[in-house]
């Protein structure tokens, strides 16, 4: 026995209000976060990820206190992304309780951002978010996109993965676009590529429709972590359920 | 009112042990302090830390910590949490070398590059990240209550190596066989992060706000 594989249920949160889109559109209401939250760790969440996805700057001081509230009664490893762009933003979420913060499109402006947050709060709690769309079958390529999906970079997934890690990343959490949302499964080469290319953990997301699909993310995309939304949200499966199915397919978890 | 003392010296997440001290407090006053003075008069004390070991050794020599640390372990329960706990032995490998504060004997060493599960021969990645099991090497108040193998969850690159085997309080698989917990006298410490292992993890800091040491 050994080091379990983590089942990480994320919320995407907008003006304090956990929110799940289908493909970044069409956003539907799931609930009160610390609420969520909490469910999720009596489940047996092994951490939980928040997605800050308000538009506006002037209400981020609302997930500031979802964090407070969340950290001062759930007891597991908490990451917060979204809208992660100076160190005093880090600063003021780690302070509010969260563990790790994930850096994502400032990562790609400004990849020295990603050096300068993990030399002052260390690796531990850096994650860089990666946005990946595949941009070629033959040979497989997949691409940075930024902004939700919208916009390409011209950056190569993998060799970016690599610099992220370089430049002091804790942890990578992919996320393939073009299978976010659509409950067909995670890009398992992607994920495969990624994690096989970098010596820290990888989280996979994106396309989880059913529990097999967490399975196939560990065996067959060597995902270190398997990251998900709505099948939870919205009472599809619990934790438990996603545990359980995990064990029987030969994966070691935390039950 | 017994207080206990979370030693704030400006590394890192304190509110998440403070946060978990206070859930299991029951008449335990709960202080972050970066006041040698106050800590010296707390009850019990806890020392956490994240981020790297130079700084952290740095930060707890320039405020005077390293001479509270030594004088409270005379007659108080102390608790080191991940740095905190590497931050007690004599020295690191991390950052080309760093002299600790020697308050336990034994090293901080470096996992490794090319750490590899011993049975499957699997790469394993560093750092060590999320909830593996913590076996018990002894009987201890701290362990009251909590199952032998309890899953706990650590994140680190760099491990301690007690001199003598009889201070290891548990031990951890991860490629090798490690130390996942010390003791000696008053002093207990974890590698793992207990405020974020959920129920085990309250039950430790739980069972540290009971323990009156073994001095």
């Amino acid at each position: 026995m050994g080091l379990a594989k983590r089942i990480i249920p994320c919320l995407d949160v907008d003006n304090g209000r956990v929110v799940k889109g289908v493909q970044f559109v069409d956003i539907r209401d799931a609930g009160d976060p610390v609420e969520i939250a909490r469910r999720y760790d009596t489940e047996g969440a092994d951490e939980i990820t928040f997605l800050d996805i308000t538009a506006s700057s002037d209400n981020r001081e609302t997930m500031v206190h979802v964090v407070e509230e969340v950290a001062s009664q759930v007891f597991i490893p908490l990451t917060v992304g979204g809208g992660i762009r100076k160190v005093e933003d880090i600063r003021r979420m780690l302070n509010a309780g969260a563990d790790k913060v994930a850096i994502n499109t400032a990562a790609v402006f400004n990849p020295e951002f990603v050096k300068e947050a993990s030399e002052k709060f260390g690796s531990q709690c850096i994650v860089v978010a990666i946005d990946a769309k595949q941009v070629s079958e033959d040979p497989q390529k997949w691409e940075i996109f930024t902004h939700g999906g919208r916009k390409p970079t011209g950056i190569d997934a993998i060799e970016w993965a690599k610099k992220m890690v370089d430049y002091g990343a804790g942890e990578i959490l992919l996320t393939s676009m073009d299978r976010d949302g659509t409950k067909i499964g995670f890009d398992l080469a992607l994920t495969r590529a990624i994690s096989e290319a970098v010596n820290v953990p990888v989280i996979a997301s994106g396309g989880v429709g059913n529990l097999e699909h967490l399975s196939a993310g560990v065996k067959e995309g060597a995902a270190d972590a398997v990251l998900a939304a709505s099948i939870f949200h919205f009472g599809e499966y619990t934790i438990e359920e996603a545990k359980r199915q995990m064990a029987k397919d030969g994966i070691e978890v935390r039950l | 009112m017994n207080t206990v003392a979370v030693i704030d010296y400006g590394m890192g997440n304190l509110h998440s042990v403070a946060k978990a001290l206070e859930k299991v407090a029951e008449g335990t006053k709960v202080l972050v302090s970066s006041d040698p003075d106050e800590v010296r008069k707390a009850d019990r004390i806890v020392l956490p830390g994240v981020g790297a070991i130079r700084d952290c050794v740095g930060e707890i020599r320039r405020l005077g910590f390293d001479e509270v640390v030594k004088e409270v372990v005379v007659n108080k329960p102390l608790m080191g949490v991940c740095i905190g706990m590497q931050t007690l032995m004599d020295s690191s490998v991390e950052n080309n070398g760093v002299e600790c504060l020697g308050i336990l004997p034994g090293t901080v060493e470096f996992f490794g590059e090319d750490l590899q599960d011993a049975k499957t021969g699997q790469r394993l990645k560093v750092p060590h990240m999320g909830w593996n099991q913590v076996y018990q090497n002894m009987e201890h108040p701290m362990w009251s209550g909590i199952a032998d193998g309890a899953r706990f969850y650590f994140v680190h690159s760099y491990y301690v190596q007690p001199a003598a085997p009889e201070l290891i309080a548990a031990s951890c698989e991860y490629g090798i066989n490690f130390t996942a917990a010390v003791t000696q006298g008053n002093v207990f410490a974890t590698q793992f992060h207990p405020e974020k292992s959920q129920h085990a993890g309250l039950a430790l800091y739980a069972n540290f706000l009971k323990w009156d040491g073994n001095d």
